[in-house]
């Protein structure tokens, strides 16, 4: 039988120039629940698809806030993203005290992708299995970043990440046009719409399995100084996500039978549970 | 050269043979000063518990000697907010001594709250808090946080709560409490006023037979009109109090801050 | 001859005689600044309608000796900002070197932010750029660097002023000083100027809402004066000074400025220490 002598550890390359273990993080993220984030000239959103393990658990929180100008959605393992959560929000309780500012978003996404970067080029280390949106506001406005477990950080206008995203993304490539001059709730619906697209054919978007995290930037005039006042960070559930739901529902009525076949992706136990 | 060899303790000091000659407590290099790390920067505070409300008071001058250094530096902060403006806090903490420390402690306790936050998902209590504080404060017993310090917040019944702390960590629950410069004048009034002490009903009998004032918790606009007589007195008195009063109450809606004049002479 | 491995390659003690290796002790208590040494005096700021301007004199003293003529005292943060350094020159030079390595720290962080963010309107050419440290943030970091220098009993001997604007782009202007204590105030001055000049800018910027009105050509003028009259009376002073403003289109600095007008007629009807009577 094959057998891949290439994948113990992640500081062998393969013939190919490729290291499995990165790439089987990588997979790891793909297992999670997807994750939607869209940032335009004034917001920027995450959505996300929460999971239960059974039907009489509890759903696995998805968006977690860091500090008040920023957000993460998960994708993957989760007691891994409590591990960079932490980190984040130390990192910018941290950088509050010494300069009595928020942290540029920048800055802390290069942090995490420093951090997860050293576990890919040492022997007995595991990269991270997790792949985040992260969300946030700082001077220079909304801005949202993918991260990856290979250490791998991009800005983005708009993104998903996690199991069947790929139909998110094709949605968010289609209205990519649109997004900067988006609203608040407009951006939220445009979200909803992208998840939408990723779910399995017989389920759907319900108050219980969906959660919307968004953060503001309203930049005052130029004569005013032209400073940013920031919208915290807020995670919404529950009651309060219902009429976005309702809203993106309804206009999903007038064109019928949108999604191809599901072919879920193997959903895993110990993701994302 | 006479002197250099001269035998004259007087002139060379005691001529000691041995080379483990006691040193000066200078040697080379003489120190001139010692770096002090404290300073008191003046000002005074209090804090009185209502029924269901505290109210915590400060003034706003900030002194080095004989100088006005800032006639705006308040002395009360919001504490455990979910964001950096505080306007969900619920708990005040009041500093009065040496600044750097005071702010350092207020910076300290509100990282505190903030990830207990993060880990709880739910605001501290003022109980939690207070003990909190007193535990800040005795980590650092031996250089302490010179600063005298107040917080106030509602307890878990909705009640008034002022817990007043020494420099080192000691604390109590407290009906009322001055802090800082013009403690000792203000904490005699807030005694006679706030908890009547030496008011006894009158016609009440002679000596140990006279009854005393029967004690009842005061309202919301008698203790504002309490404080800012306790103020107008301090700076009639001392030097290092006035410009400013900060005053912040605590009640179930929130919390309201309001800045009124003081003399600034 | 000593033979020992541990022997190689070393003068010999019979040669050189034993080995003074007492440089070499690492023990002993370690030793921090107990005094300034050369130091420079007086810094003076005001705020202003839309700014800040601040001076200093550029002498640094020896005790009494007037030791360099051209130490320039004020120093700009990426454009933006204004720091002034009273007390210890060696301190302030040490702070000096770390702020311009804050400062390229800073420039890296920003050079690239500057990329595809949705909010970027592309109208917006002021040269500062958005995010990087205000004078607000830069005195944050330099109360907070103060603070703990004093905590661990090796302060850094300096006052130190900190000019721009903050995040809602309006004036502004604090202090720090060696045990980490922080004021902000519509005018400052450190050493000395807290005594002369300080009650001189009062008059014209007792408060906020004074400092408000105030033009540039107001301000500029009553620090020049401020500036007269410390050289007056402050023994360890200088009649060449730098003066800067900072505002929203970023920070001028002159640092060779000459005082002018100068009267020393007074001096001649001084009799004594105390108010003069005749």
């Amino acid at each position: 039988m094959f057998r891949n002598n290439y994948d113990n550890d992640s500081v062998t390359f393969s013939p190919q120039g490729r290291i499995f273990q990165v790439e089987y993080a990588a997979e790891a993220v793909k297992q999670g629940s997807v994750v939607v984030g869209i940032a335009s000239k004034t917001h920027v959103v995450l959505v996300a698809i929460k999971r239960n393990a059974e039907e009489l658990s509890s759903y696995q929180k998805k968006l977690f806030p860091i500090d008040e100008h920023v957000g993460i959605a998960i994708a993957g393992l989760t007691s891994d993203a409590r591990v960079l959560s932490n980190f984040m929000k130390q990192q910018c309780l941290g950088h509050r005290l010494t300069y009595g500012r928020n942290m540029p978003v920048r800055t802390l996404v290069d942090m995490i992708g420093s951090k997860a970067q050293i576990n890919t080029q040492h022997y007995g280390k595991r990269p991270y299995g997790v792949g985040l949106l992260v969300a946030g506001v700082d001077e220079q406005g909304p801005h949202l970043f993918e991260f990856q477990p290979s250490g791998m950080t991009e800005e983005m206008v708009a993104f998903a990440i996690g199991a069947r995203s790929q139909m998110a993304r094709t949605y968010l490539e289609k209205n990519i046009d649109k997004f900067a001059e988006c609203g608040r709730d407009e951006l939220i619906r445009h979200g909803l719409r992208a998840l939408n697209e990723s779910l399995v054919q017989d389920r759907e978007l319900t108050v219980d399995n969906t959660s919307v995290g968004v953060a503001g930037a309203v930049r005052a005039s130029e004569q005013d100084g032209g400073s940013i006042a920031v919208e915290p960070f807020q995670v919404y559930d529950q009651q309060d996500v219902a009429a976005w739901i309702e809203s993106v529902a309804e206009d999903k009525e007038g064109d019928a039978g949108a999604g191809e076949g599901g072919d879920a992706a193997g959903e895993g136990m110990d993701v994302d549970s | 050269m006479a002197a250099m060899f001269s035998q004259n303790p007087l002139m060379n000091g005691p001529n000691y043979s041995i080379s483990d000659a006691p040193k000066e407590d200078a040697p080379e290099g003489a120190r001139q000063h010692r770096f002090d790390p404290y300073t008191d920067n003046g000002g005074s505070t209090l804090a009185i518990a209502g029924d269901d409300f505290a109210v915590l008071a400060g003034d706003t001058r900030l002194t080095s000697g004989y100088s006005i250094n800032s006639r705006h530096h308040p002395k009360l902060f919001k504490i455990g907010g979910t964001t950096a403006d505080q306007k969900d806090a619920t708990i005040v903490l009041s500093v009065v001594g040496f600044a750097a420390d005071g702010e350092a402690l207020k910076e300290r306790l509100d990282t505190i709250c903030k990830m207990y936050r993060y880990r709880h998902g739910k605001p501290m209590s003022v109980k939690a808090c207070a003990q909190r504080l007193s535990t800040i404060l005795y980590q650092k017993r031996f250089f302490p946080y010179y600063a005298h310090a107040i917080l106030g917040g509602l307890d878990e019944e909705g009640k008034g709560a002022v817990y007043s702390y020494d420099p080192v960590g000691s604390y109590e629950r407290e009906q009322c409490r001055a802090g800082g410069a013009a403690a000792s004048l203000i904490m005699p009034f807030l005694d006679n006023q706030v908890n009547f002490k030496n008011q006894y009903t009158p016609n009440s009998g002679e000596g140990h037979a006279l009854q005393e004032r029967e004690r009842r918790p005061l309202t919301r606009g008698e203790v504002e009109v309490l404080v800012k007589d306790a103020f107008d007195g301090a700076v009639e008195r001392h030097i290092e109090v006035g410009d400013g009063l900060q005053i912040m109450v605590i009640t179930q809606n929130g919390i309201e801050e309001v800045l009124l004049p003081l003399k600034k002479d | 001859m000593d033979h020992r491995p541990q022997a190689w390659g070393r003068p010999r003690d019979d040669v050189y005689g034993a080995y003074d290796a007492s440089y070499l002790q690492t023990t002993g208590p370690k030793t921090a600044t107990q005094a300034p040494v050369v130091t420079g005096t007086s810094v003076i700021a005001i705020k202003f309608k839309d700014g800040v301007v601040m001076a200093a004199d550029n002498l640094a003293s020896y005790g009494s000796l007037a030791r360099f003529t051209d130490v320039k005292r004020l120093r700009p943060f990426l454009s933006t900002s204004i720091v002034g350094f009273g007390g210890d020159v060696s301190d302030m030079q040490f702070l000096d070197r770390h702020l311009n390595e804050l400062a390229i720290d800073e420039a890296y962080e920003h050079d690239h932010a500057e990329t595809p963010s949705p909010s970027d309107d592309s109208t917006t050419t002021t040269q500062p750029p958005r995010g990087q440290l205000n004078a607000a943030n830069l005195h944050k970091y330099l109360s907070k660097l103060m603070y703990r220098r004093r905590s661990d009993f090796d302060p850094l001997w300096n006052q130190i002023l900190v000019a721009g604007l903050d995040s809602a782009s309006k004036p502004f202007l604090a202090s720090v000083d060696l045990r980490g204590t922080t004021f902000s105030s519509p005018s400052l001055a450190t050493g000395f100027g807290a005594m002369l000049a300080q009650p001189i800018m009062r008059r014209f910027a007792a408060t906020e809402e004074d400092a408000a009105k105030l033009t540039r050509e107001q301000a500029v003028d009553v620090v020049k004066e401020c500036m007269k009259v410390l050289f007056y009376r402050d023994a360890r002073s200088l009649d060449r000074y730098s003066l800067a403003v900072v505002t929203k289109d970023g920070v001028e600095l002159r640092e060779d400025e000459q005082l002018e007008k100068q009267s020393w007629a007074f001096a001649e009807r001084i009799r004594g220490y105390g108010t003069q009577t005749v």
